[in-house]
């Protein structure tokens, strides 16, 4: 019988029609291969993908707590390394567990230069417990947490540059990504888990429940965030930038008002004020990483 | 031998392949030993130097489930810290061993010793072994993970040793040879574990249409374990003349009138005291506590029978409720008619001497107990 390793992570789970994690994981197991084990945080992914007695997982996969997956994936690379086993290993969190809860053990595994890759997959809040906000929320969505309200415009900051952190730590690789544009999504993944030491992708993973669009819209959703700047795909190599995903940029308002999130921005009145905002933190992405197509005169 | 040194040579000689820790007061002896022993390719181990007590024992998790014998120690905070860790390793039958130093836990900070650390994870399903002096904290640990490691038990395990009591005293350890200890303890063999070519999935959510029987199987697993306990202590004395069959062990207590319940390093001052007693023509004895988790009820209520008064020493206390042991042993005697007072004492490191359990035995013959011994009235105005 043939390999096919699209059936490493296999149908039968529970996530939600459109979920941009589930897709993910599936991408990173197609990408990765069957040689590898893979450490799950708490969250979404875990609960939808592990219901006892089943499991959709089809290589070793092992749960510990919300906030430890890096830690237990030391260990793992520890063991494995002592035995002269191959295995490549791929812990895997939601951006609650990685920016938030889990920031110590993974900050801790990154220094010590452990052989790992470490994926994000950012949907921008807590969205197992009900879309709570978390460190990953962009600024001025409304959760559960950061309702927009008579006095609030929804989350009050700007998403925190996880990226940036675990670059300033000396990873040999950090990569942005976008289930929208599968192909490279799986190149990075390939690439990180085949480069010695820490690597980290975070994997922009629109969900549908969330947000607040119909599911059959994750990808459209996905490539817009690219295309306004609101997301920008990259990777970094020992801590430069060495290559970005350039766009002809659209303005954010095209992004924002197919999310329910946003629709206080909107109704009942236009806030351009706050649109505004959101607009100059699109044009210093743009800027910072050079992502705009100019045009030759 | 200091106490921490002889406990690190003997977890070398129980060769784990992955070590992960964090230096903590008054644990950090044993760690730097044995990053001192990794370092010099004594022990061909992995040393993950993490950066918490809470990504230590994670480590160990993720290292025990990818097929290696771990180990790791900590005291106090540190355990604190390890909490939600501890659970979730019992919870998935993972054979971790670790020392734990015994150290109060704040508020007010105290870096001295009682039991209040390891006795808060009473509930966690973790095996705990408490230990009278250095020879016996060395051995448990070869006891540990016999025991913790059969297929039969599979459950971590603490070896517990007093805080400086024990860990920073200096006395002579007999220690067995790396031949001696590879016969008593074979390589480790995991029930199951993380591997490609046999792909299992680990530490799944469970449905209250399933939970319970989890916590069912775990408690089963603990209770039988007193069985492999015995077993593997009798081995042990079999090999190398030092018997640890019993769960308890009793001192003078056949004819005893009076008996007092201890654990740890508590317990050698008791025997003096006692001895003392017994020549001032009180009939007292010792019933110590060697294994806490599993909890040997029935040697207990048998060694028990024939006393008069009960007096349980506990260095821990359930705020609003009473020492663990204390509830442990009333629960064990339930149905008798044999009276069981409870002596909170040493606690955050206060000394005890032998003229204090002479006191104690004194109170317990007056019928009082369910107290503070050895308060400072003068502090509580």
């Amino acid at each position: 019988m043939t390999d096919k390793p699209c059936n490493l992570f296999d149908v039968g789970h529970r996530a939600c029609g459109g979920c941009a994690a589930a897709l993910a994981a599936k991408l990173i197991l197609e990408a990765a291969g069957k040689n590898t084990i893979v450490v799950s945080a708490t969250g979404c992914m875990e609960v939808f993908s592990t219901p006892y007695p089943e499991t959709a997982w089809g290589v070793p996969w092992i749960h510990s707590l919300f906030e430890n997956n890096s830690a237990v994936a030391s260990g793992v690379v520890a063991s494995l390394k002592k035995q002269g086993r191959t295995e490549k290993v791929i812990a895997l969190g939601g951006d609650g567990a990685t920016v938030d809860i889990g920031m110590l053990c993974i900050s801790g595994a990154f220094e010590r230069g452990t052989d790992f890759t470490y994926i994000c997959y950012d949907n921008e809040a807590y969205m197992n417990t009900g879309i709570q906000r978390s460190g990953a929320t962009p600024y001025d969505a409304s959760t559960t947490t950061s309702p927009a309200g008579k006095c609030s415009f929804g989350n009050p900051r700007p998403k925190k540059d996880l990226p940036a952190i675990l670059a300033a730590h000396g990873a040999p690789y950090v990569a942005t990504a976008s289930v929208a544009y599968p192909a490279d999504f799986k190149k990075k993944v390939e690439k990180a888990v085949n480069i010695p030491g820490p690597c980290y992708i975070q994997v922009h993973a629109p969900c549908c429940t969330g947000w607040g669009f119909e599911g059959e819209k994750t990808i459209a959703i996905g490539k817009l965030a690219i295309e306004t700047g609101l997301w920008v795909n990259y990777e970094m190599e020992n801590g430069e930038v060495t290559r970005v995903k350039k766009v002809r940029r659209k303005p954010v308002e095209d992004y924002l008002t197919e999310q329910k999130r946003f629709r206080h921005l909107f109704r009942p009145k236009k806030n351009d004020g706050e649109i505004a905002k959101i607009q100059q933190i699109a044009d210093r992405n743009a800027e910072k990483y050079g992502t705009d197509i100019v045009l030759k005169k | 031998m200091e106490g921490s040194h002889a406990v690190a040579r003997a977890v070398t000689m129980c060769r784990p392949q992955v070590i992960a820790a964090y230096p903590i007061t008054p644990q950090t002896h044993i760690v730097e030993a044995l990053a001192e022993i990794v370092a010099n390719c004594e022990l061909d181990a992995d040393y993950i130097t993490v950066e918490s007590e809470f990504s230590a024992l994670s480590a160990c998790l993720g290292a025990s489930a990818a097929g290696s014998r771990v180990y790791s120690a900590t005291t106090s905070q540190g355990l604190a810290l390890m909490f939600e860790v501890c659970f979730n390793v019992a919870g998935m039958r993972q054979p971790v061993v670790m020392s734990i130093v015994n150290r109060a836990l704040g508020a007010p900070l105290s870096i001295w010793n009682d039991h209040q650390d390891s006795i808060s994870l009473r509930d966690s399903g973790w095996m705990q072994f408490y230990a009278e002096d250095n020879q016996e904290a060395t051995d448990l640990h070869y006891i540990a993970y016999k025991v913790a490691e059969d297929h039969r038990v599979l459950l971590p395990s603490f070896v517990c040793f007093d805080g400086f009591i024990l860990s920073h005293t200096y006395e002579p350890v007999d220690m067995l040879n790396q031949e001696q200890a590879d016969s008593y303890l074979p390589p480790f063999k995991p029930y199951h574990r993380l591997d490609a070519d046999d792909p299992i999935s680990f530490g799944l959510f469970a449905s209250p249409d399933y939970y319970q029987e989890f916590r069912y199987e775990n408690d089963q697993a603990l209770r039988s374990a007193q069985d492999v306990v015995a077993s593997c202590g009798r081995e042990f004395g079999e090999m190398f003349g030092r018997d640890y069959s019993g769960l308890v062990e009793a001192y003078r207590l056949d004819d005893a009138d009076t008996a007092i319940v201890a654990m740890g390093s508590l317990c050698g001052t008791v025997k003096d005291a006692i001895d003392e007693l017994r020549d001032a023509g009180k009939k007292v004895g010792l019933l110590k506590i060697r294994s806490f988790r599993p909890f040997p009820a029935e040697e207990i209520k048998s060694a028990l029978s024939g006393v008069s008064r009960v007096a349980v020493l506990d260095k821990n206390i359930s705020l609003g409720s009473k020492g663990a042991a204390c509830l442990e042993i009333r629960d064990a005697l339930y149905g008798s008619q044999i009276p069981v007072l409870g002596y909170v004492l040493a606690l955050g490191g206060r000394d005890v001497r032998k003229k204090d359990i002479a006191a104690i035995v004194d109170n317990a013959e007056k019928g009082r107990g369910d107290i503070f011994y050895g308060l400072r009235e003068e502090l509580l105005k």
